[in-house]
């Protein structure tokens, strides 16, 4: 493994075996000192060209576990916004020194060419609404710690799949793990095509709720003003929100996930999102022991002069 | 200067296929027949002879756009492709919307020399879709075909007044057919591929509602219409029916839609990004077969060059276009089934006859003029390199069968197997 960029293509083994890594990381996490030395000397960049909290925070933390360097790029006020190049960016940061790139961009495929440019590791954090692999990872983790294995769940996927990269890489993994996946959303959210999918669609959740052993709720896009494919959020509320009632006739051991963030009282109800069956914070959690594992594959195989 | 003899290719004249030699004097064909000597000689054997190609769709970017392409690069890139004439769309820095600008492209074409270069005038001023250009002016100076490509002619009614316009005089329209509505914020073929990418797609339907639309105000003005890099297979059949009813139309399809489909952009590797983009494979072979069968009148190149920084972007930021002159014949040939009759057709005959442009596009014939493209149909290569100023080719790495060995224009050797003349 060169770089990190997607699911595709990865086999159950080739998955299986990255969690069988995570799930020692995770042991790591717990332990009084939460950290280990596997990366010390090295630095990965965390290159985030589009915001995001979370991801980045878990990318640096899982390298810091490692006793890696960070270093980490942010948009706003920067090269960019002087006119640099998105190629001279990232030439700048390697020269400064760098073992590992992690790429969140806006933009599908600009982890690729990055990885075109340089012959670092580079690390999809999320491109377009293509891709965000180690999101993949740590869903199924948490399916995986809750109920053993994948193998012949039902998960059910509810909300915007059509501009979500987490659906596709969820999809993907899922599905290579031997879970069944339906997709569920009104038609302006699914796939205009869903010939590459390996799911079903569904647009009437009230008819498949009861079948799912997980049920995992996307969030709803509300920035996205411009591409406005549905009249109202209440509407969305009615149809797909994840209320207390909907989650009444959920099976009695189904689990709720959700990527973060959250929209309380549009895609989730407030009091779903508190259960103790909603595992959101564990896969907050999990997020930094798949990122251990994804950066311990990529860069501790090298010898550590 | 000493004669030039084309010695023992497959030449095609108006009696057919010949075996033989070429003796070019003066511009001219002076002299068709075997066994002729006294002269510089180049080696035929085995490869068609045939008038040298003609590009009805080409970007040179002169003016404004100098570091991507000019008038003499690209007169070198379509020199080593085969052509001897090329119609250099109106989508410059100003815009080829008034007589001085459209009489300069062909005086710097005249003055490079490789090719004779035609500008294409624009529809309405500074292709701005709210007024006609100065279409009195482009008329006046020579120009015989009409285009605001990069853009559709959105509104219906200015196009029926350019269409009314041109159509008592016999100029031609050709349309850029994209629906604006449709494809805006899209990046690709809506499709399977963009799904799975999670990119917003452009559907098949921008294209084809902007064709059903033109064909109806064709049948309305009786303007000659051209509708370039058609890339559906609706469109196809919609240029059918249209000729059938006898409507004066032309269809052009572009090499890349010939070459490649929409799984090429799994890659996300802009150099197989343009407008309209590839779509599947269904549409592909439409294409090919259309362009077999005739429906399909011509290959236009729609050389589109950027330069390296340009493309050097994540997908959605970069430029829409590909360069294409170098390869279309070869292409052409290992993509679709044409004989040597058909290739010389869609590749040079037809497209001269829609330009409306003397000289070329003409079959070998005695005291013709020497505007001749000699093409190797069984070479098996690879292409790595390119003459224009940019380097956005997308087949670069792709095996091609045939090419272009040697282009003659008035006379004179411009390019010999795909190096230009200096």
């Amino acid at each position: 493994m060169n770089h990190f960029l997607t699911i595709e293509g990865l086999t159950a083994d080739d998955l299986n075996g990255l969690l069988d890594d995570a799930d020692e990381f995770v042991e790591v996490l717990h332990r009084p000192i939460p950290k280990v030395p596997a990366l010390r000397g090295k630095t990965v960049a965390t290159m985030f060209f589009e915001p995001s909290t979370r991801t980045k925070m878990s990318f640096e933390k899982a390298a810091k576990a490692l006793s890696a360097d960070t270093m980490s790029f942010s948009p706003g006020p920067s090269s960019l916004s002087k006119g640099e190049s998105l190629k001279d960016t990232v030439l700048t940061v390697k020269a400064m020194g760098t073992d590992a790139m992690v790429v969140r961009h806006k933009a599908t495929g600009a982890p690729w060419r990055i990885a075109e440019w340089i012959e670092q590791p580079v690390l999809n954090g999320g491109d377009g609404a293509h891709q965000h692999p180690t999101q993949a990872l740590l869903d199924a983790l948490t399916i995986r710690q809750h109920f053993g294995t994948l193998e012949g769940l039902n998960i059910g996927i509810v909300g915007d799949i059509r501009h979500s990269r987490v659906a596709r890489s969820d999809i993907q993994a899922f599905s290579t793990l031997g879970a069944d996946v339906t997709m569920v959303a009104p038609r302006t959210l699914l796939p205009v095509d869903t010939e590459g999918f390996a799911a079903v669609a569904s647009e009437n959740l009230d008819e498949v709720l009861g079948d799912f052993d997980v049920v995992y709720v996307l969030r709803v896009q509300a920035e996205r003003g411009g591409a406005s494919v549905f009249p109202s959020l209440s509407e969305y509320t009615d149809r797909y929100g994840i209320t207390k009632e909907r989650f009444a006739r959920f099976k009695d051991e189904a689990i709720v996930l959700h990527p973060g963030p959250m929209n309380r009282g549009v895609e989730i109800e407030g009091a779903v999102a508190d259960d103790p069956r909603a595992l959101i914070l564990d896969q907050v959690f999990n997020g930094v022991a798949v990122r251990m594992a994804v950066l311990f594959r990529l860069l501790g195989g090298e010898s550590n002069e | 200067m000493s004669d030039l003899i084309l010695v023992g290719g497959i030449v095609l004249t108006a009696r057919g296929l010949e075996e033989t030699d070429l003796r070019i004097r003066d511009g001219l064909i002076v002299e068709i027949g075997p066994g002729l000597e006294g002269g510089a000689t180049i080696d035929c054997s085995g490869a068609w002879v045939g008038p040298g190609l003609v590009d009805l769709h080409a970007h040179f970017r002169e003016p404004g756009q100098e570091w991507k392409e000019d008038i003499e690069s690209g007169s070198r890139t379509a020199a080593a492709g085969g052509y001897t004439a090329v119609f250099a769309m109106p989508n410059t820095d100003p815009a080829t919307d008034s007589g001085h600008v459209a009489r300069f492209v062909a005086n710097r074409g005249a003055e490079v020399g490789l090719v004779e270069v035609r500008p294409v005038g624009a529809i309405t001023k500074r292709r701005a879709g709210k007024e006609l250009a100065h279409l009195d002016e482009l008329w006046a100076v020579g120009v015989r075909v009409f285009s605001d490509d990069g853009d559709v002619v959105a509104d219906a009614g200015l196009l029926r007044q350019a269409m009314d316009y041109l159509a008592a005089r016999g100029g031609v329209i050709s349309q850029h057919a994209v629906d604006v509505g449709l494809s805006s914020g899209g990046f690709m073929h809506e499709g399977s591929v963009s799904s799975l990418l999670g990119m917003q797609g452009i559907p098949s339907a921008a294209d084809d509602v902007i064709l059903v639309r033109d064909l109806r105000l064709v049948e309305m003005t009786g303007a000659r219409y051209h509708v370039q890099h058609l890339s559906t297979a609706t469109g196809v059949r919609l240029i059918a029916a249209a000729k059938a009813k006898g409507l004066p139309v032309t269809a052009e399809v572009t090499p890349h839609h010939l070459a490649f489909d929409h799984t090429a952009v799994e890659t996300t590797d802009p150099a197989f990004k343009m407008m309209p983009p590839l779509r599947s494979e269904e549409d592909r072979d439409a294409l090919r077969r259309g362009l077999e069968d005739g429906t399909v009148d011509i290959v236009g190149t729609d050389h589109a060059p950027h330069a390296a920084h340009e493309k050097e972007v994540p997908w959605e930021h970069a430029p829409n276009g590909v360069l294409g002159l170098e390869w279309a014949a070869a292409v052409v040939n290992t993509f679709t089934d044409l004989d040597q009759a058909a290739f010389y057709d869609r590749l040079s005959a037809a497209p001269a006859r829609i330009g409306q442009i003397d000289g070329q596009g003409m079959l070998p014939a005695e005291g013709g003029p020497a505007n001749l493209a000699v093409f190797n149909p069984a070479v098996e290569w690879t292409p790595s390199a390119t003459v224009s100023k940019s380097e956005n080719s997308p087949y670069f790495d792709l095996p091609l069968r045939g090419r272009v060995t040697a282009t003659i224009y008035r006379g004179r050797v411009t390019a010999r197997d795909g190096v230009p003349a200096d």
